[in-house]
Parts: structure tokens; C-alpha cells; sequence
């Protein structure tokens, strides 16, 4: 089974990974996104930097930590048919914030209000509207980066000068978002194909409460309410592998916040007790066994 | 392990033995992230800097 693997580089989850692949028979080729080369005007016969025809990989599994290397890839990987995880279709739906809220919409799954707008004038309307606290996020990007609790008006007239005048074109789109009462926690979920795997509480007495900012990991209960959510919304994104950021109600309903397309697990596994990258490996491999 | 220095500060870092290519480890004296580029002969560099598409 000729499984490549795209990195950005190896960190504490493709070690671990790349281990499980190797453990559980893969034949890996380990593809670094600095080496890619592409032509674009011929197919996938040509070859990888590890000297494979790009055609002969069963599967190819993006962990690029680069968003926009592994989302360039996987648009040229499904050109040319090559099977990949996640689908290109699941990344670029995961990596844009107002995709994914439109992807939940779309199949009628709760998530906190969420206003898309462009202009100044229109998005101080936008966080008016959704009262203050309001959150102001990028619509790409990842690890609590940028996000922004927005308590008033000054504060809101400032972020969106800052980010106009500082901002690249990305910044000037403005992704606005109801602030939800939650506990000092928030959950992550772990969804491989169609099953919930497992599912952390992420603690912080920040209102961030990304592990990557802090937050401390213990085992979150995936209750039949927690793992229907994460099933529908996983569907609702193409399904692959997905980590699902769920927040809680102050009366206990569940929100989807989003869902994050290359997953960070190195966390995860000692609290829940389950072996995150041995779960992925052999989907990994049973995917690429199945018929084209 | 193997041992090398830091390229950032010079101190004496150990690497384990199964260090693959391309993996970032950190220099315990000036907590540089460091990247192994090769295995044979070990070669290591300092890792890029976070880039604003980086995540998850």
C-alpha cells in the first residue's frame, strides 16, 4: 500500500503518525511541501519528490501546516484523481471560517450567529447588532490567532481601522460572531470517518481556550447527543479526518464553532485514553484499500 | 542520540535516535526551534518562523 504523506515538517503528530503508518505495514513516502513541484499542464504520471508517479499512491494524506501549500496540493491532487485525505472539497470548506458557517446552514446545524461583511460601515452595524461582547475572527487561520472579544464600540471602530489600514485583502473581510456564555471550557471532538472517536474538554480561564494558547485538555464524555452533532456536521464538511470545536451554552445546548481539516492531537490521547494516530492510520489504510 | 550544537546559541544538544528529517526539536539552553534538514551527516537549521496560514 503506497501511502504518500505531505508535511510542511515532522512535528509531534506526523512523528507519531508516521510511526503508526509504518507499524501498521504502509509503504510511506514522506513528501515535504517545500519540494513540491507541479506542472500543471501534464497529469499525474509525473513524479513525486520521492520519485513515484504521483498516480501511483493509493492515498495521499495533506498534514501540511501550511493551509495554503495543502490546500494548493490537494486542488491538483483532485485534477489529476489521486485519492486524498481529507478530500479537497473537506479542506477548503474547513480552512474558510464562512464556509464552514454556511456548510452548518446549509444542513440546518446550530452554531452561534454569525454576520459576514466588507466595509467598515456594514460590520460596526454587523457587531451592533449581535451586542456587546461580540467576537471578530479572520476567515482563515487557525490556533486562536487574531480572534478578537470585541466590549464596545471603541474597541470595535479601532480593530476594524487596524485590520483596514494594516490588514492584507484577507483581513479586510470581516467574519463577526455572537459571543457565547460558555463555561471556562470548550470541546473538541475527534471524528475519523463515521465514527466519534473520542472528545476533549479544552480548559482556560481565557476566553480563548485553544490548546495552542493555553488551554489544559481533560476527557470530554462522548455523549449520543455529542456524537450526533459531530456525525452531521462532519457530513456536513464532506467527512474525513476532523477535529469538531463544539461550545456550551450557558443552558447546555451545544454550538458548533468549526472544524479544523489537519487535526493536532499530541494532546489528546493520554487524557482520553485513546491512541489517536493508530485510529487514523488504519483509516488511512482502509480508505486507500478501497476500489477506486 | 547523537550530539551536535545549537546553531542559534552553540550549546551541546543531544538528539535522540529515532530523529526523523524534517522534524523541529528545541534547544533546551535558548528554546530555539530547530529543524533536522539531514540525518547522514545530521544537519540542522534553524525552523521558519510561524507563518500567518499556519494551523490546523
Amino acid at each position: 500500500m503506497h501511502i504518500g504523506v505531505l508535511i510542511t515538517h515532522v512535528r509531534a503528530e506526523e512523528k507519531l503518525l508516521l510511526t503508526a503508518l509504518r507499524d501498521q505495514g504502509a509503504d510511506l513516502d514522506v513528501l515535504p511541501d517545500r519540494d513540491l513541484l507541479f506542472d500543471l499542464s501534464a497529469g499525474p504520471e509525473q513524479l513525486s519528490s520521492a520519485g513515484r508517479a504521483w498516480q501511483d499512491y493509493d492515498l495521499v494524506l495533506e498534514r501540511c501546516v501550511s493551509t495554503s501549500r495543502g490546500l494548493f496540493t490537494l486542488a491538483v491532487l483532485d485534477s489529476w484523481r489521486v485519492r486524498t485525505l481529507n478530500s479537497y472539497r473537506t479542506a477548503t470548506i474547513c480552512a474558510d471560517k464562512a464556509r464552514c458557517s454556511l456548510a452548518f446552514a446549509d444542513a440546518g446545524l446550530p452554531q452561534p450567529r454569525t454576520l459576514l461583511s466588507f466595509e467598515a460601515r456594514t460590520t460596526l452595524g454587523a457587531i451592533e447588532s449581535l451586542g456587546y461582547p461580540a467576537v471578530l475572527k479572520p476567515v482563515t487561520g487557525s490556533w486562536g490567532r487574531l480572534l478578537a472579544r470585541v466590549n464596545d464600540a471603541d474597541a470595535a471602530e479601532a480593530l476594524i481601522e487596524h485590520r483596514q489600514t494594516l490588514g492584507s485583502y484577507n483581513h479586510h473581510v470581516y467574519y463577526s460572531q455572537e459571543m457565547v456564555d460558555k463555561p471556562d471550557r470548550d470541546i473538541r471532538a475527534f471524528v475519523i470517518g463515521e465514527r466519534t472517536v473520542c472528545a476533549i474538554y479544552r480548559t482556560s480561564p481565557h476566553w480563548i481556550t485553544n490548546t495552542a494558547r493555553g488551554g489544559v485538555a481533560s476527557n470530554c464524555p462522548v455523549t449520543p447527543e455529542l456524537d450526533d452533532l459531530c456525525q452531521r456536521a462532519a457530513a456536513a464538511v464532506g467527512g474525513g479526518l476532523l477535529a469538531i470545536d463544539v461550545l456550551e451554552t450557558a443552558d447546555g445546548q451545544l454550538l458548533l464553532n468549526e472544524i479544523n481539516h489537519t487535526m493536532e492531537f499530541r494532546n489528546s490521547s493520554a487524557p482520553t485514553g485513546v491512541d489517536i494516530p493508530a485510529e487514523v492510520a488504519a483509516f488511512v489504510l482502509a480508505q486507500a484499500s478501497v476500489p477506486a | 542520540m547523537s550530539g551536535t550544537v545549537c546553531p542559534e546559541c552553540d550549546a551541546a544538544l543531544e538528539i535522540p535516535a529515532d530523529v526523523m528529517e524534517n522534524e523541529l526539536i528545541a534547544c533546551l539552553d535558548c528554546g530555539s526551534e530547530l529543524e533536522i534538514i539531514a540525518l547522514d551527516p545530521l544537519q540542522l537549521e534553524l525552523a521558519p518562523e510561524v507563518e500567518e496560514d499556519w494551523g490546523e
